[in-house]
């Protein structure tokens, strides 16, 4: 449904997108993820024919972004980042502007803007002024007239940015219900956002994609093995030759411990579970159990892993907190 | 017909803002004002020449004696007013970001133009509309060659639309309404200033600066003269205006 083939922008000297290629099938959600100025609102503006690429192809639902726009716009609902939007108008007015625009018949019109008024939770704001709309029900406005005209492909800047948590877990169901007539493009910069709603995921940084595939390919490909984390209480020494000892352990990575307790990183096959082993070896040693988890299977981790060689981590740590603090 | 839904918007947001109302009632009181101080004048005058039988009572025609210089008038004022009416078009459509989604819409950009151009141009008329109070009301004291007022009328149906054109292009230029509003001022300036420059030059540049003059080509107009020459003028400003803020607009695309 949309094919992206070395897509280039470039803003002067500044290259803001680069040699990007991906592709979305039909009824897919696919989620743009990466830190803030990647090239993720670029390359959705030019996928919605706001501005053309300088150089590469883009074709939506079959047609040409650039040769063929306004096929391309009859099948696209777009919601721009901030969601910019009439101040002046109340929401109904404004709905009905954007149905008509958007070709749909006059008989229609009311019934199709009350429909997505009803879906995106706004049907009791019609008569208000957008301008004096919060910033989520703004966003709500923005979901709803690009759900109007019923389009095939949806190409959402940040669907979610400014909503409440109730309202984040809504509006990801709405979008989680699009799926399969509904080819769906968003960008987050919220990673557990795309685990929710997404099938696919591209991780693109500095105008590059660094990492594309469904999450359990990412985790697969970015962490080949399965990693427990383990902390005994115990002599470590002998901890960690009885964990290398584990069948099926490839690899025991000491960390700094505490006083007296061994602390390690204990690689394996993916299909190879050491949890049940390692509880099992503590207690017939009679050490204590301090931490036992699998770490490097989360969306999470793969985004740190792939963005991290590129980018200083005080910004990952900043984004991981962001991350956790809006999950 | 993708034009209408833009002209409708355009429409909503001039009237559910104060602008219409504030431009509609400014130029109103200002024109009324022109209109009543010309009346007296002319009143004086005829009374004048009642008294001296050797008077040219031909030369009191009511309709050459205050319509007349009321349009000249009202074409001055209007260089003042239609930026009112022009400045955010395009300019706030910038600001607010909205033009993103205005022409990721599948509608043509000349369709864009065209709706907003012809809402612009709506309110305009519906001024026009307001200020026939002025020749209605003179014709309870005297007889109006309405004739000569409708060719007063297409005059400055033309002038404003050309003034309407020049202010929608200069909106596409810039994100800011002020700097939109007064450039659009300066330039309608310049182009009536230049008029006066033709006084002053000789030959062929007397003829050219006159010819570019904005408001030299509403003179006939006013005089119940509808002259291809004057037509010609302000069409050609509008059609060349309106086909530079397609490029315009095509140009911001371009960069992004």
């Amino acid at each position: 449904m949309i094919q992206v083939e070395h897509l280039t922008k470039r803003y002067g000297s500044v290259t803001a997108v680069s040699d990007v290629t991906f592709s979305v099938d039909k009824g897919r959600i696919v989620g743009f993820l990466g830190p803030n100025g990647a090239g993720k609102s670029t390359t959705m503006k030019i996928l919605s024919c706001f501005m053309p690429a300088t150089g590469g192809t883009a074709r939506v639902a079959g047609f040409d972004v650039f040769s063929q726009s306004l096929e391309v716009r009859r099948r696209i609902g777009y919601l721009p980042e901030n969601a910019p939007l009439y101040g002046d108008l109340p929401v109904g007015a404004y709905l009905e502007f954007v149905a008509e625009i958007k070709g749909v018949g006059r008989r229609e019109r009311r019934a199709r803007v009350e429909e997505v008024m009803e879906r995106c939770f706004i049907a009791d704001m019609r008569r208000r002024l957008i301008g004096k709309l919060s910033k989520g029900y703004r966003q709500r406005v923005g979901l709803a007239q690009a759900l109007l005209g019923d389009p095939e492909v949806l190409i959402l800047d940040e669907p979610t940015i400014g909503l409440d948590p109730k309202q984040i877990a809504e509006i990801r169901a709405l979008i989680r219900s699009l799926a399969g007539q509904h080819t769906v493009i968003l960008s987050t910069h919220i990673l557990p956002e795309v685990s929710i709603v997404c099938d696919g995921v591209i991780i693109i940084n500095r105008g590059r994609i660094v990492a594309q595939g469904t999450q359990s390919e990412l985790v697969e490909q970015v962490f080949p093995t399965a990693r427990t984390q383990v902390e005994i209480g115990g002599p470590p020494d002998q901890v960690l030759a009885a964990l290398r000892a584990v069948p099926g352990v490839t690899e025991v990575e000491q960390l700094t411990g505490g006083d007296g307790t061994a602390r390690a990183l204990v690689e394996s096959p993916r299909d190879r579970d050491v949890r049940a082993d390692v509880v099992q070896l503590t207690t017939a040693r009679g050490w204590r159990l301090l931490e036992l988890h699998q770490v490097g299977m989360s969306l999470e981790e793969v985004f740190i892993r792939v963005v991290a060689g590129e980018q200083d981590s005080d910004t990952l740590d900043a984004m991981a907190g962001e991350t956790r603090s809006q999950a | 017909m993708r034009w209408v839904p833009v002209f409708k918007k355009e429409m909503r947001l001039y009237f559910g803002s104060p602008v219409a109302y504030a431009f509609l009632a400014l130029f109103l009181l200002i024109a009324g004002w022109m209109f009543s101080q010309i009346f007296l004048i002319y009143s004086e005058m005829s009374m004048r020449s009642f008294m001296q039988p050797m008077g040219g009572a031909q030369s009191l025609n009511p309709t050459e004696n205050v319509m007349r210089p009321l349009f000249s008038n009202m074409s001055v004022v209007l260089l003042f007013f239609i930026p009112m009416l022009t400045m955010r078009l395009f300019a706030e459509e910038k600001k607010a970001g909205t033009i993103e989604l205005l022409l990721t819409y599948p509608v043509r950009d000349g369709e864009v133009l065209f709706g907003k151009f012809l809402a612009a141009g709506a309110v305009y008329l519906l001024l026009l509309l307001l200020t026939l109070t002025y020749p209605a009301l003179m014709s309870a004291f005297g007889r109006v060659e309405w004739g000569t007022v409708l060719t007063g009328y297409v005059g400055l149906l033309l002038l404003g639309a050309a003034f309407l054109g020049v202010g929608v292009f200069i909106s596409s230029l810039t994100e800011n309404q002020i700097v939109a509003g007064s450039a659009t001022f300066g330039v309608l300036l310049a182009f009536w200033l230049i008029g006066w420059g033709a006084d002053a030059a000789g030959g062929w540049l007397r003829t050219l600066l006159q010819y570019l003059s904005i408001i030299e080509h509403m003179d006939g107009f006013g005089k119940g003269v509808i002259d291809t020459k004057d037509v010609v003028y302000y069409v050609t400003v509008i059609g060349f205006a309106l086909f530079l803020t397609l490029r315009a607009l095509d140009a911001k695309r371009w960069k992004g």
